[in-house]
């Protein structure tokens, strides 16, 4: 069993399949995030009470360890694919051109976007979930004051352009992220496939657009 | 020979054998004709060099109609040089002008060691068609022509894929020098059809395990395969070998 299982990981097309099953999962955790962050254009109080519903919800542990377990399987995986995927060629060509029929951009600097990402991640959490704690009272409930925060926080110009390069950044990765974990887990059809690669495009730019939006946003809205 | 004849400056790989390190060499060509085949070029070299009492390249070549494989070589980057759907035999020299810089390597991948020049061997594709890339048929009389049905569709599809010469293009142009390309073409032929079928779980899985066990990459969806593929072979194959291995692998006994 557990001989079966070492065996199956071990695959190089299993190892495809899991990079691409968890991206598609965490581009679900992304959509959840965004829809959820859009309230700050409803209003503080809306923001700041879907915050407070998340924190003080139990689940939140859960939620959050099985992101964390995502994340690193799916950083893990890169890593080891990439460590692989170097030793395939020991010898380097002299010259290298791509055919311009295959490979992008953004198929081509996965793992550089992928190190920007963490990298933003990693700050992200340090500057909000662990960051300063104000506190608000909305209908009688003290709450923590994330709105103030994030509009305190994008203030700063340098704040809101690494802000919007990391989101371009991820917008990329997913433009090849999201239609490759199709490809990988087996999917690929003449009727649907061209679709899907459209489709990959359109969910990169609302993502990568609707995150890039609220610390612009922000950054107007502190003169209030 | 016709006007219109070129000059050509040569970066070759040379490479006494498998254990020697290697190096490009410039070699100067001139009037070559635009008529010649990529091939007949590197004779006109190796006449030239013989004559001046130097190693000729060793290339392989058998065919030279695109129909064998064997031609491998990276030119200016690509593998089998610029063109689309062609094999290095089938390249013109008109797809080059007077006095351009012409770079040629063999095939780079841990699992096709060079052994002489542009000379790699490719016997780790062999291998792999060992481990499984075949229908077990029982002897006795021949069975009749149409005894069993195949779909137009499913027809098409599997000779789509048997178009595969094996000439590792696609492990050349991936920058993962990932075989997921041929290995699933040679999948796909026979799992499209009845009489490969039958065998089609336990096939997959042998291909694949030979294929990871001789060092070949892993594969990124950037589709530099297909692009760079004489056969156009389309990546829809690896698509097929991926679902076709998970639900094998679960499956197993």
């Amino acid at each position: 069993m557990i001989a079966r299982f070492t065996r199956l990981m071990s695959a190089s097309v299993v190892k495809k399949q899991i990079m691409g099953l968890t991206g598609l999962l965490l581009c679900g955790f992304l959509v959840g995030h965004l829809a959820g962050n859009l309230l700050i254009f409803v209003g503080a109080e809306y923001f700041n009470a879907y915050g407070h519903a998340l924190i003080t919800n139990p689940l939140i542990y859960v939620a959050e360890a099985g992101l964390g377990v995502l994340f690193i399987a799916h950083l893990g995986m890169a890593v080891r694919l990439i460590m692989e995927n170097h030793k395939a060629r020991p010898v380097k060509y002299y010259l290298k051109q791509p055919t311009g029929r295959g490979s992008t951009f953004a198929s081509s600097t996965m793992p550089y976007t992928g190190t920007l990402t963490l990298i933003f991640l990693v700050l992200h959490i340090l500057q909000f979930k662990f960051g300063p704690v104000y506190t608000i009272v909305h209908g009688g409930v003290e709450m923590r004051d994330l709105y103030k925060l994030v509009v305190e926080f994008y203030q700063s110009e340098v704040a809101v352009l690494w802000y919007v390069v990391c989101m371009i950044s991820i917008g990329v990765h997913l433009t090849h992220g999201f239609w490759s974990a199709f490809q990988s887990l087996g999917f690929h059809h003449p009727s649907y496939t061209p679709l899907l690669r459209k489709i990959s495009v359109g969910f990169a730019v609302v993502i990568a657009g609707g995150f890039a939006s609220l610390p612009i946003y922000c950054y107007f809205q502190g003169g209030m | 020979m016709s006007d219109g004849n070129m000059n050509l400056k040569l970066k070759v790989w040379r490479q006494k054998n498998t254990k020697d390190a290697g190096q490009m060499v410039d070699y100067s060509l001139e009037g070559v004709s635009p008529d010649m085949s990529f091939l007949e070029m590197m004779d006109m070299l190796n006449e030239k060099l013989v004559n001046e009492g130097q190693d000729s390249i060793a290339f392989d070549h058998d065919c030279r109609e695109g129909i064998c494989g064997m031609c491998s070589m990276m030119i200016n980057g690509q593998a089998h040089g610029p063109k689309d759907l062609t094999t290095t035999c089938q390249l013109h020299m008109r797809s080059f002008k007077d006095g351009d810089t012409v770079v040629v390597e063999p095939w780079r991948a841990r699992a096709f060691p060079v052994m002489k020049d542009l000379m790699v061997d490719r016997s780790a594709f062999d291998q792999i068609i060992a481990a499984g890339g075949f229908v077990n048929v029982n002897t006795g009389n021949a069975p009749d022509g149409n005894a069993i049905p195949i779909s137009k569709e499913n027809a098409d599809l599997a000779m789509d894929a048997a178009a595969c010469i094996g000439c590792a293009a696609c492990v050349a142009s991936c920058k993962n020098a990932s075989a997921m390309l041929f290995v699933s073409a040679k999948i796909s032929q026979l799992a499209l059809l009845p009489q490969g079928e039958v065998e089609g779980e336990e096939r997959v899985r042998s291909m694949v395990s030979k294929m990871d066990e001789l060092g070949f990459g892993n594969c990124t969806n950037e589709a530099e395969c297909e692009a760079s593929c004489p056969k156009g072979i389309s990546i829809s194959n690896i698509a097929r070998m991926n679902r076709q291995y998970f639900t094998s692998a679960i499956k197993a006994k």
